[in-house]
């Protein structure tokens, strides 16, 4: 996480300063990892909202269907990703009013989403969010990903926080074209594994969400086998009493 | 400009004069530059027969690569070897050091040495100075007590482990790790998973580049497999040669050969190196 710690000299002093803004997040969920397979984008987040060093909230839904075409999925302050949900509300309403058939797309989502993200880190108050947006529309998959300095791209696998370091290995060398839906449920399973074993915030409580041209279906919970049953944890130095 | 050569004290030692400058820097908030790290991948397992250790090759200084291939898997004793992560100085000097120091303890026992040894040498020394000595190891070797791998940080604490990663490129590796290994490895499993690991460094990880060093421990034998994959080849190599300006013009060229003045005889025993 990046500290926003201002040096007094840069900013006016806080007593003159009438800005409200983020200084640090305080309830905020861990990494999202997505895909992109041969029918749309596989999407797999944990269930965790941890308040600093406490896991507090283990039943969190980080990722949303949007409309009929999008996923998104969250990370970093959970009352942020809300406001961002409401933003997205208002907007897919506003679209609906206009009664004439058509209707946002992720590219679009993802377009509108970079410009709130980088017009509020520009006055200083950013939503601290990392935001994975995934859809399907007319035949056409796409997954974006922006952060909450207004970073935005668009990749065939992304993920945010400590999955950029855990999960992007793994998922560089294994991702391939085509994949089909049970391989990529193996592929993201891998990836929230370690997530699981190496993320001191994560939560073996995960869903995977799955958006296809025919709609979304986000998973029930459901919790992730893991082995701990190596000798050299059981006995660690054997020879060395 | 002043005077080019900086005043050195008569009887050695260090010189203080910039003492009052430093502290009255660091009063107005400039740091210290940092020290030249290496930026690193290293990793180390064990299989079914011993220990397998593998390092990246790339040593950085800021953002410079300064050495495209180093060596980062350094040699201990016979049967014990140990890869480094941190500033490059100090991990050279401290595994220099304490190889000279378990050679000594064979002489004094008369036995080959036991990685907790090495262990106990290394964590003693990096605790003693708190962590400023920027030394983060992988230690592995075998010993007749069995394969032995452990990681030692820089402030000196030791952890044992099936398998394990540090450096800069350490997160990469971890996750080829965490997902691909289990007990009992053939050696040929290992060496593929071990090189993985180390290509997920490189290519992953900015501080990690180059080659794949490779060096497998087993009871009584070890092979160091320097640069065993080199996915980094130099393709592009321009089709003109390099041509350069004539600058001066060589009027005359002659080669006189020294003439020898002593002629040494080898007698006895060849000098020892």
């Amino acid at each position: 996480m990046e500290s926003n710690n201002a040096k007094p000299g840069l900013l006016c002093s806080p007593e003159a300063s009438q800005s409200q803004r983020t200084l640090y997040p305080y309830v905020t969920g861990t990494s999202v990892v997505a895909l992109k397979y041969k029918d749309g984008i596989l999407m797999a987040a944990d269930m965790g909202g941890s308040y600093g060093s406490t896991l507090r909230y283990k039943s969190v839904e980080r990722m949303k269907p949007i409309g009929r075409h999008c996923l998104i999925g969250a990370s970093g302050e959970i009352s942020d990703f809300q406001e961002v949900l409401r933003y997205l509300d208002e907007l897919t309403l506003n679209d609906n009013m206009c009664d004439d058939g058509n209707s946002l797309g992720p590219k679009e989502i993802h377009s509108y989403l970079t410009r709130v993200m980088y017009n509020r880190r520009n006055k200083f108050d950013p939503l601290w969010n990392s935001l994975v947006l995934g859809g399907v529309k007319n035949g056409q998959t796409y997954l974006g990903m922006v952060t909450m300095i207004g970073v935005n791209f668009e990749d065939n696998h992304v993920s945010t926080g400590f999955g950029n370091h855990l999960a992007r290995p793994i998922l560089r060398d294994e991702w391939h074209e085509d994949l089909s839906f049970e391989d990529g449920v193996k592929l993201l399973e891998k990836c929230m594994r370690v997530l699981l074993y190496r993320d001191r915030s994560a939560v073996n409580k995960l869903q995977i969400a799955n958006i296809t041209e025919e709609g979304v279906t986000i998973s029930q919970p459901y919790s992730l086998r893991t082995f701990w049953g190596f000798s050299a944890f059981i006995n660690p130095t054997p020879g060395a009493q | 400009m002043g005077k080019a050569v900086i005043d050195v004290p008569p009887k050695g030692g260090f010189s203080f004069d910039l003492y009052k400058r430093n502290a009255m820097l660091s009063k107005d908030g400039v740091q210290l530059p940092p020290f030249t790290k290496t930026g690193t991948t290293i990793v180390g397992l064990i299989f079914q027969d011993g220990v397998i250790l593998g390092a990246d090759t790339r040593a950085t200084s800021g953002s410079i690569v300064c050495d495209k291939n180093c060596e980062k898997i350094h040699y201990m004793a016979p049967n014990i070897y140990c890869c480094g992560a941190g500033t490059a100085a100090d991990t050279e000097a401290v595994t220099d050091m304490v190889s000279s120091q378990l050679q000594l303890h064979r002489y004094h026992t008369g036995r080959e040495s036991r990685v907790v040894t090495a262990l106990t040498y290394l964590k003693r020394h990096l605790f003693s100075y708190q962590g400023h000595v920027s030394a983060a190891l992988v230690l592995g070797g075998v010993d007749f007590t069995g394969p032995h791998l452990h990681t030692i940080y820089p402030h000196g604490s030791t952890d044992t482990l099936p398998y394990a990663t540090m450096g800069s490129g350490s997160l990469a590796a971890m996750a080829i790790f965490e997902s691909k290994y289990k007990e009992g490895l053939t050696r040929d499993e290992g060496v593929q998973l071990v090189t993985e690991a180390i290509c997920s460094g490189i290519f992953n990880d900015l501080g990690s580049g180059s080659n794949v060093d490779i060096c497998v421990i087993t009871k009584g034998n070890k092979e160091f497999l320097r640069n065993h994959l080199q996915p980094n080849p130099r393709t592009y190599v321009s089709p003109k040669e390099y041509s350069f300006t004539k600058k001066t013009e060589v009027l005359l060229t002659k080669i006189t050969p020294l003439k020898e003045k002593v002629k040494v005889t080898e007698v006895g025993d060849a000098m020892e190196e």
